[in-house]
């Protein structure tokens, strides 16, 4: 297993969680949307892979460069 | 004159309207959110008032707790700012309905304005010229593809109760149109509760120009001549200026005079701007009425010496527009505007954080709105706005060089901002020449990927 951990490229709330444990992910796939200064900004997947880990929750707050996710790149 | 005027918003404009309060002798009423509790500009009103938690549906678009203030402290007008509730036409009613008077537009031109498709047909019957556009669509595909082939690939999908850029997507071809409508559709519900959306074709290299007006309570209308706010990054404005360089002033005029004489009609009244764009060769075509105060008033106000928040708040009072107004209105050389924000200057994403370091860069000419200082907290919750730097010049070339000079002395710490990105737009030969376009920004931030 090759872990990739996905970070948020924003500071501010999730809005929308796009993704599920479990689920194929293609590259540059939407994992959720961030909403900070009045904009929604998608968090995408850098690799293709299998969604391991989703650490946030909608609502929660989070930090520019927080691990929001993680995925396995072995199993595309 | 009103006695006391409760100001409905935060932030640079929050300041700038309890400056201008200050100097028509008018008490000043502030409110804020818990986020914004800490803020320097809040002392400078005459009250404050604690109006709700920080997401702007608990405070600054809380009806209920701005109209509860206006109550408790006794003021007789509500001046809305921009963004928030300056164009909400129910609660506009609501406040006139106190006996109170909401410093903007009747409600009744709040509402007209507010629907785009809306605002064209009423624009186009009172014989403003307008650009060919689809109308609103309904949920037939075919009628729609067929609307879209006889405007012309490539086409712009829009959502007809917008603003701010959300939800307009463009198409080269039938499939990616199809695409782009379910997707503008769903955009528009969600951020502005109607799924309403129309075609316009997608001009190649437009220039946003747009045309400020004020009118009195009596069917006088006037313009302050034009803005060029050509430079947008997702469709919003970074930078604005006034005289829109390489265009004749007689074409400028005959259009701006053309718009007053349509305004005059329905009568409109106290503040608005019309927005156009323009290509090369072709008629300027009608956007949308922004029936409230722009961010970037300032630029006509260096231009014209003339205090554009005071002119609205005496206009809503009920003086008359030769009272408030000289006969001649002044164009004096050249003002640009940038906006300072608070947001990475490639990819713009948005950088809340404390201002650990905030001393902006002066000199001649050189004008600072903001509603923050240093060390103060730039929270997630509202727009990345940190300042605007506004430089007035003799010519154009001359404001430019100020603007760079003020933009290079300027040291912000704590959160990415967009300064590099300004700085290399002053600087590029395209912005220089004057040949500005609403694609210029994404071309050069594409050079520095």
């Amino acid at each position: 297993m090759k872990r990739k951990e996905i970070k948020s490229e924003v500071s501010g709330k999730v809005w929308k969680i796009e993704a599920a444990v479990g689920d194929a992910i293609e590259e540059d796939a939407t994992i959720l949307i961030m909403e900070s200064m009045k904009m929604e900004i998608p968090i995408s997947s850098t690799e293709a892979g299998r969604m391991l880990e989703i650490l946030v929750k909608e609502d929660e707050s989070v930090t520019e460069g927080q691990v929001i996710a993680v995925i396995d790149m072995d199993d595309v | 004159m009103f006695n006391k005027v409760v100001v409905a918003n935060r932030g640079a404009i929050a300041a700038r309207i309890i400056r201008a309060l200050r100097t028509l002798g008018v008490r000043s009423v502030a409110v804020y959110s818990s986020a914004d509790a800490g803020l320097r500009y809040l002392a400078d009103a005459d009250e404050r008032y604690f109006i709700g938690a920080p997401e702007p549906k608990a405070s600054y678009l809380n009806q209920d707790a701005l109209l509860d203030v206006l109550a408790r402290c006794g003021a007789d007008a509500i001046h809305p700012g921009y963004g928030f509730l300056s164009e909400h036409a129910g609660f506009a009613e609501r406040v006139n309905a106190t006996g109170a008077r909401f410093i903007g537009p009747s409600p009744r031109w709040i509402e007209a304005m507010g629907h785009k498709t809306r605002a064209r047909d009423l624009m186009k019957r009172h014989g403003l010229v307008l650009a060919p556009s689809s109308g609103l669509l309904g949920t037939d595909t075919d009628a729609t593809l067929r609307a879209a082939e006889s405007l012309g690939y490539p086409v712009l999908v829009k959502p007809a109760a917008g603003g701010g850029g959300i939800g307009m997507i463009s198409a080269r071809n039938p499939a990616e149109l199809v695409k782009a409508l379910e997707k503008a559709r769903s955009l528009s519900e969600r951020s502005f509760g109607v799924a309403d959306i129309y075609l316009e074709n997608l001009m190649a290299k437009p220039r946003h120009i747009e045309f400020q007006i004020l009118a009195d309570r009596y069917g006088n209308v006037r313009h302050l001549f034009e803005r060029d706010c050509s430079i947008q990054r997702r469709f919003q404005k970074v930078i604005e200026e006034s005289p829109a360089p390489l265009l004749s002033r007689a074409v400028l005029d005959a259009t701006a005079d053309n718009i007053v004489e349509v305004l005059r009609k329905l009568p409109y009244d106290v503040i608005g701007t019309v927005e156009t764009l323009h290509e090369a060769g072709e008629d300027f075509r009608f956007l949308e009425m922004n029936t409230r105060l722009q961010v970037e008033h300032a630029v006509t106000e260096e231009i014209t010496g003339i205090d554009l928040v005071i002119a609205q708040i005496r206009l809503a009072a009920g003086d008359k527009l030769d009272e408030v107004l000289p006969a001649i209105i002044p164009n004096r050389g050249h003002a640009i505007e940038v906006r300072i924000y608070a947001e990475d200057p490639v990819r713009f994403y948005p950088s809340p954080g404390v201002l650990t370091s905030f001393r902006p860069g002066t000199g001649p000419g050189i004008r600072l709105e903001s509603g923050y200082a240093e060390n103060d907290e730039i929270t997630p919750y509202y727009d990345p706005l940190v300042a605007k730097m506004i430089a007035h010049g003799e010519n154009r070339d001359d404001a430019i060089e100020r603007l760079a000079s003020a933009l290079d002395a300027t040291v912000i710490e704590g959160i990415k901002h967009n300064i590099s990105f300004l700085q290399r737009m002053l600087a590029s030969a395209d912005f220089r020449s004057g040949h500005v376009h609403t694609g210029l920004a994404s071309l050069l931030t594409k050079e520095t990927r």
